[in-house]
């Protein structure tokens, strides 16, 4: 288990994931980078993604769709707000519509990931920031069978 | 689907917790009030003990947490939108320890073929 340290910080709706990889930054980026390679990991096992667009510079997008065990389609997006060559990069994450492109009225997620070079390996941080509680199930819902956001308010009701 | 799974984990966590009448009283305790886990011990006929026990299981459950103040361990019970909160951002932590364990899954693939070619 390569995790390092995990934040949860509910007031700021914000995780904080640290992580251990056996490779250099500069081999780590490249999974950030090559489009083929980000499929491998971006994905849950049972959504793999597909990026149908990558653009991997500064102002530059992505496009991607996972796809369910019963070929459902979840489709979602990127966009690259400032990139440092293997040492890190901030992007927004959003939820795509039927046509693949950015659903308007769901504000995207705010991430940032940063490589630093450590005991022969390299430590990943990546911070993620959602907007408001309604948001970030929407955002979590992308990929997830419905049954995610049901289960979710069906606890809030025994409460 | 992974987070389904780690959804039921919740759901269990949260069933658990709150099945038992003493954590109920616990929880409603806690959320009227913060208080120190003695304070809320001196309302029950058990050991200290085992009223931290319970403070624990409602902690694993997201439902209340627990601070350590000078000698005291405070207990905050959490409202429903900050529960909500921390069960979203368990879930999407249980996302990014998938997507680690790929990373580190493709980087040894890689590996094994680069000293294959060596």
């Amino acid at each position: 288990m390569p995790v390092i340290s995990s934040k949860k910080d509910p007031a700021n709706l914000t995780l904080e994931f640290v992580t251990q990889l056996d490779a250099t930054p500069e081999r780590v980026w490249e999974l950030w980078e090559d489009p083929r390679q980000l499929e491998k990991w971006w994905g849950p096992s049972a959504y793999p993604a597909t990026f149908v667009r990558h653009d991997f510079e500064v102002g530059g997008e992505s496009r991607y769709f996972m796809t369910g065990p019963e070929g459902q389609i979840a489709p979602g997006w990127w966009r690259i707000e400032s990139l440092d060559k293997a040492k890190g990069l901030t992007f927004a994450n959003g939820i795509a519509g039927e046509d693949g492109e950015p659903m308007p009225d769901i504000a995207p997620m705010a991430a940032s990931m940063s490589l630093e070079s450590i005991d022969g390996g390299t430590r990943m941080t990546v911070i993620s920031r959602f907007t408001d509680p309604e948001q970030m199930q929407k955002l979590l819902d992308m990929g997830m069978e419905e049954g995610m956001s049901q289960a979710l308010s069906q606890i809030d009701a025994l409460l | 689907m992974v987070v389904d799974t780690i959804l039921d984990d919740e759901a269990d966590r949260l069933f658990q917790a709150l099945a038992d009448a003493t954590r109920r009283d616990i929880l409603q305790r806690a959320i009227a009030h913060e208080q120190s886990v003695s304070s809320l011990a001196d309302h029950y006929d058990m050991s200290f003990a085992a009223v931290q026990k319970h403070v624990a299981v409602l902690e694993r459950a997201a439902l209340v947490t627990k601070e350590r103040r000078g000698r005291e361990q405070i207990v905050h019970g959490h409202e429903p939108t900050l529960q909500k909160a921390l069960r979203l951002l368990g879930a999407y932590e249980q996302m990014w320890v998938q997507r680690a364990n790929q990373m580190a899954s493709v980087l040894a693939e890689t590996r094994g073929v680069t000293h294959a070619g060596d």
